[in-house]
């Protein structure tokens, strides 16, 4: 620090550029990196994705304006439909899971307990270990006729293998089998940020609630639970948002080596992969990519919304 | 803490305990399944019931499998690409955080609202038009193209820049009253004291690019450019009955982070509770 004091002010004022904007060149100096590099490849794009939904391109040929009419394909097209609808389910079976779950195993760690901190690492660490591993372990567990899960099933109530679910390679179970396989995966992340809330939530009230006579569950829903509401949201709107742009976890799941899914399994994030690079209609692709991004922004402005009404 | 109910208490507790074991057995299994089976021959890996500690374990898988996929050059390129991606992200996103948090300059809000508007769009809503773009450049099938796509976030601006808001001004006006340069204020100053916030940077860009899976799926084609996960993906593919083999890459491809994450474990929960509750 000492040589940098040895710098002359005076020196500085005495450049031709007003002291205004010296700040404001250098201050651009260091927004400069970032913003290039995040403009051109993700700014550009993202205006680049809005044209081509509007236009009919391959990628070879000369764009040609279509309107609306990849919206009005998006009306009548069963296969988006499919799509749209086995993101809803999953969506739907994920969120509220997820949640019971995240925050029971909170409240549980949030007490003095024997190896607490062994069974936070536990819980959290299926959320970063490599999914494409965790995934073949899931689906050689519960494969049909050989996996353990099936074996055990059959042990414990002799009901016949072949009648037993073929979870992911059966149309019926697949959805139950990918929800059920997130919630494993994700539970621990949003327990955690649970733990942190519950960190926020003011020992006093508990005392108070005690002192009134009131019996744990009674604390439970009318001390933790509004306590969290603010959490609560947060995480919901995160796990919507999340479940909307799920892709890989189905891939890894029930796709083979052509990374191909059927009807019970397409969700709107492989539509848009496979039409844009299997099928090469990116006009097409990008329509479905709207829907994605409308989706997104609708939740995300309810979350604006609810930011404001908890004052965060 | 009335002492009334105290065998209800007990009673609690007791439950407590058996609903947290057999969850910590639901989440442990798998793993274990996977380490035991990496020491199997094919056949004996579905033998039921099943043989946690296999009679005579297969190391050779592990040795095995180097040579029947280039797992070496897959962790190579991952690791190549994480460190990159990382140490581009955490140096552009602080640089830019300190204009964002303590210089003035013209369109300043505007910026800023215009960064964290697009914190909320998709990645998967422009992923096509962003690769015909790197394709026109030449950067199809190239490490380059993965690079810039992860290494310019607006989350890790807004990140840095919420921990720069609690660096007071003051302490950035002392500095530059004693003639240090913002480049100085920057290097000397706001990068030491926001430690906790890089290294939360750090460890979740280097996850995520090391557990990064349809990027480098849409990128990444020729086999001695894959990453461990979709190099992974295609052993898996190709030869679905190596059951064995399978499981030691699974393995293989797990350590990394489980060491990171282990070492780290702490500044990763305090990461995920602050930036989750302030959004």
């Amino acid at each position: 620090m000492r040589n940098e004091t040895t710098i002359n002010p005076k020196t500085i004022r005495k450049s031709r550029l007003s002291k205004k904007t010296r700040e404001h060149l250098i201050a651009y100096s260091f927004i400069a990196p970032n913003f290039i590099g995040f403009a051109l490849f993700t700014l550009v794009p993202m205006v680049f994705a809005f044209i081509l939904a509007f236009v009919k391109w391959d990628g070879a040929n000369p764009m040609e304006y279509t309107g609306v009419s990849h919206f009005i394909r998006l009306w009548k097209d069963p296969t988006f439909h499919k799509a749209l609808w086995n993101t809803i389910v999953y969506t739907v079976g994920v969120v509220p899971l997820t949640m019971v779950c995240a925050l029971g195993l909170a409240i549980l760690l949030n007490q003095k307990l024997f190896a607490r901190d062994f069974m936070r690492t536990v819980f959290f660490f299926p959320y970063v270990a490599s999914l494409v591993a965790v995934a073949a372990v899931w689906n050689f567990i519960f494969s049909p006729t050989m996996g353990p899960v099936n074996n055990l099933l059959h042990a414990l109530t002799g009901v016949p293998i072949e009648d037993l679910p073929r979870w992911a390679a059966d149309k019926d179970w697949a959805m139950f089998t990918v929800v059920l396989f997130t919630v494993w995966k994700n539970m621990g992340y949003y327990m955690v940020i649970y733990l942190a809330g519950l960190q926020g939530v003011n020992p006093e009230l508990y005392e108070a609630a005690e002192l009134d006579g009131a019996n744990a569950w009674q604390r439970f829903r009318n001390v933790t639970i509004p306590q969290l509401a603010p959490t609560s949201f947060f995480v919901l709107m995160i796990l919507i948002i999340n479940s909307f742009k799920v892709y890989d976890i189905f891939i890894n799941l029930f796709a083979g080596a052509d990374n191909q899914l059927n009807d019970a399994t397409r969700v709107l994030v492989y539509q848009i992969y496979n039409t844009a690079f299997r099928s090469l209609d990116y006009g097409y692709a990008s329509a479905i990519a709207i829907v994605l991004f409308l989706l997104v922004l609708g939740i995300t402005l309810i979350q604006f919304q609810g930011e404001k009404k908890y004052g965060q | 803490m009335v002492g009334t109910n105290k065998g209800v208490k007990i009673g609690v507790k007791v439950l407590a305990y058996l609903i947290l074991f057999v969850v910590v057995l639901c989440m442990l299994v798998p793993y274990l399944w996977m380490l035991s089976s990496s020491l199997k021959l094919n056949k004996d890996v579905f033998t039921f019931p099943m043989q946690w500690i296999p009679e005579s374990p297969r190391w050779s898988n592990y040795k095995e499998i180097w040579t029947r996929i280039p797992l070496g050059t897959f962790i190579y390129n991952t690791a190549k690409l994480s460190v990159i991606v990382t140490a581009l992200q955490i140096l552009t996103s602080s640089f830019a955080a300190y204009a964002f948090s303590k210089l003035n300059f013209t369109g300043k809000h505007a910026l800023f609202l215009g960064y964290i508007a697009t914190i909320a769009i998709p990645w998967q809503a422009y992923m096509v038009p962003q690769f015909i773009m790197m394709r026109s450049m030449g950067l199809n099938n190239t490490h380059l193209a993965i690079i810039l796509l992860q290494a310019f976030s607006a989350f890790g601006v807004f990140l840095m820049r919420q921990f720069y808001q609690s660096i007071p001004d003051e302490l950035c006006e002392a500095a530059r009253i004693d003639g240090l340069s913002e480049y100085g204020i920057w290097a000397r100053i706001m990068v030491p004291l926001s430690k906790p916030a890089l290294s939360t940077l750090t460890i979740f860009t280097f996850v995520s690019t090391w557990n990064d899976f349809l990027g480098p799926m849409i990128y990444l084609t020729k086999t001695e450019l894959k990453t461990i996960q979709i190099g992974l993906r295609m052993f898996i593919s190709q030869y679905s009955a190596e059951y064995g083999l399978i499981m030691a890459a699974s393995v293989i491809s797990i350590i990394p982070v489980l060491i990171v994450f282990l070492v780290l474990q702490k500044n990763f929960v305090q990461g995920v509770a602050s930036t989750g509750i302030k959004g």
